[in-house]
């Protein structure tokens, strides 16, 4: 509430918000869906139907007016990084659960938008790999190219579930390689490109969904939705952590470039740290969110056992924020001394 | 012992001072072992045996205990009733005792035993501590009992998973179908925590809307300005 001059016209409405988020996407959701095929689709409709579903279950269950929270959008924009974030040919159970666990659990039962300490997409998917480890790293093999009808069937559990379709993504690869040692011959890009999983400079055909996560990161940047803090951060960290990995071990770790463009480094970096709730709200508390959060998914994704570590690394931001908030505040203005004094 | 005491003791032991949703202490034990029903159900039961003696043990003694010293005592009094259920269980229930492992000899640890002992077995007579030690120890059994139905159906789909170290010759119960893929969440810790707070807060609902059933009555004063007030 503006009460006293100059009065500030605050044009990013929440809605107005979401919806950008939404049109930010589009782009990567159109690669994603040329490289792997509608199935991605389908996923995105079916976790939007579970989410405006539950968000208005729960509304009502909280006595507020449905119609007004239902069009705010945030609900629309937790199912679609849920469903990015989950693999493509995932049943259909398991993005409902995501969908509930994030709308219902970390979403609602925290207090509804607004009081969530958690991303809410990201408790689904931190859920979802604790709880169906073997599902959530089905990743469907390269080049797998399957007819409308036959991703649907599979989605929705009408044939039985085969492995030939998923392999081991880059990182997979990159991380079993760096388990058992397979490296004392040659090094990790020659591995990748032997199993043809390498591309131009990062994982084959992600690197291109990656790229436009990062398009549209930009367009969110010049809309002014985001700040340039905590992507920035993000990726400077995790480029960073990577590079001196790298320079330490060329044969046996990949470089920066190849981890900046793989898994959801970029999603991650653009659309889930940059989460104004969940994240801080301070400029040099979202540089310290941003850089802790791309070291921690770097770790997690290299030497963890998960396929990817945004999730986790963002939680565990997430749980520090409000610590990080309180240490950064900025000087008020027109007050003298140091910035530690104005605590 | 009148009637009013004796309901008291068994209404706060079984639900309103319950040990698992309203006291919520000894979450140690509570958490770690309720992965399935029957582990929850026999440390549950060590643990109400535990309270019961140990109850009557120092209701007795303690006219004798001097003050100052009273936790040591109490501390050992309760060790001396843990390790004797602790070598029970071993003869009795060598399997489970090997599961169960640390989590018998540490209910001497347990804040529940030692928070009976001290609140109320040290300060009435025998027959009312006893009491009070079974129905605290039955409150904690039905709280570890669901806890643990929930979590070993959720987590796997089958109910009493083990019940042949206790009941030879007894089966698993397999509920939901064998395909079930099973929710490996609710069997590891955070489930555990996850499926407490949803029992802490149906217990509250509960709660709260026995009293505001309560309260409709003579609640005529509450009502609205101009409506229904009381001139």
């Amino acid at each position: 509430m503006m009460i006293c001059p100059p009065h500030l016209r605050e044009v990013n409405s929440i809605p107005r918000v979401m919806r950008l988020v939404c049109v930010a996407l589009a782009p990567g959701i159109a690669v994603y869906t040329a490289l792997i095929g509608p199935a991605i689709l389908v996923q995105i409709c079916l976790s939007s139907v579970a989410a405006l579903c539950f968000e208005a279950l729960m509304l009502k269950m909280r006595a507020l007016p449905v119609r007004r929270f239902l069009g705010d959008h945030s609900a629309l924009v937790t199912a679609w990084l849920i469903a990015l974030t989950f693999p493509p040919l995932s049943p259909w159970w398991l993005t409902v659960t995501g969908v509930f666990f994030a709308i219902v659990v970390a979403k609602h039962l925290y207090g509804g938008l607004g009081q969530n300490p958690f991303n809410p997409a990201m408790i689904a998917f931190a859920v979802c790999i604790i709880a169906f480890p073997a599902l959530m790293s089905q990743w469907p093999a390269q080049g797998l190219t399957l007819p409308f009808e036959r991703q649907l069937e599979i989605v929705f559990g009408f044939v039985p579930r085969i492995d030939a379709l998923t392999a081991a993504t880059p990182l997979d690869a990159i991380k079993t390689a760096l388990k058992t040692n397979a490296l004392h011959t040659g090094n990790i890009q020659e591995l990748l490109m032997s199993q043809n999983l390498y591309g131009t400079f990062a994982g084959r055909g992600w690197e291109w969904v990656t790229m436009t996560y990062l398009c549209g990161g930009a367009f969110l940047l010049a809309m002014g939705v985001i700040t340039w803090h905590t992507p920035f951060a993000f990726v400077t960290s995790m480029a960073a952590i990577a590079a001196l990995c790298w320079l330490i071990d060329p044969n046996r770790f990949s470089d920066p470039l190849f981890h900046l463009f793989s898994g959801g480094a970029m999603l991650g970096a653009f659309f889930i740290a940059t989460d104004p709730v969940s994240g801080c709200s301070t400029p040099r508390g979202r540089l310290i969110f941003g850089c802790g959060a791309g070291i921690l998914a770097y770790l997690i994704r290299v030497f963890g056992v998960f396929p990817d570590g945004i999730a986790f690394s963002v939680l565990i931001m997430n749980i520090c924020a409000p610590l990080i908030d309180r240490y950064t505040q900025p000087t008020i203005f027109g007050r003298r001394g140091t910035e530690s004094d104005t605590r | 012992m009148n009637k009013d005491a004796f309901k008291t003791i068994v209404a706060d032991g079984l639900w309103r001072q319950n040990t698992g949703l309203v006291q919520i202490l000894g979450l140690c034990p509570l958490l770690a072992i309720s992965v399935n029903t029957i582990n929850a159900v026999m440390l549950a039961l060590a643990t109400l045996i535990v309270m019961a003696m140990s109850n009557v043990a120092i209701a007795l003694l303690r006219r004798l205990i001097p003050y100052e010293i009273r936790i040591p005592v109490f501390i050992l009094i309760v060790a001396n009733l843990v390790t004797v259920v602790d070598l029970l269980f071993n003869a009795w229930f060598n399997e489970l005792y090997v599961i169960l492992g640390i989590y018998i000899p540490l209910i001497v640890t347990n804040c529940i035993v030692l928070a009976r002992v001290e609140a109320f077995a040290s300060k009435h007579p025998p027959l009312a501590a006893t009491l009070d030690g079974v129905f605290m120890g039955l409150g904690l059994l039905w709280t570890l009992a669901l806890l643990g139905v929930l979590r070993e159906l959720i987590g796997n789909g089958v109910l009493f998973s083990g019940i042949d170290m206790v009941i030879p010759g007894m089966e698993a119960m397999q509920i939901f179908p064998p395909d079930y893929p099973g929710f490996l969440l609710a069997a590891l810790p955070p489930g555990a925590f996850i499926m407490l707070g949803c029992l802490i807060a149906g217990k509250n609902w509960l709660s709260e809307r026995k009293k505001a059933k309560d309260r409709k009555a003579p609640l005529v004063l509450r009502g609205v300005p101009g409506e229904n007030t009381v001139s």
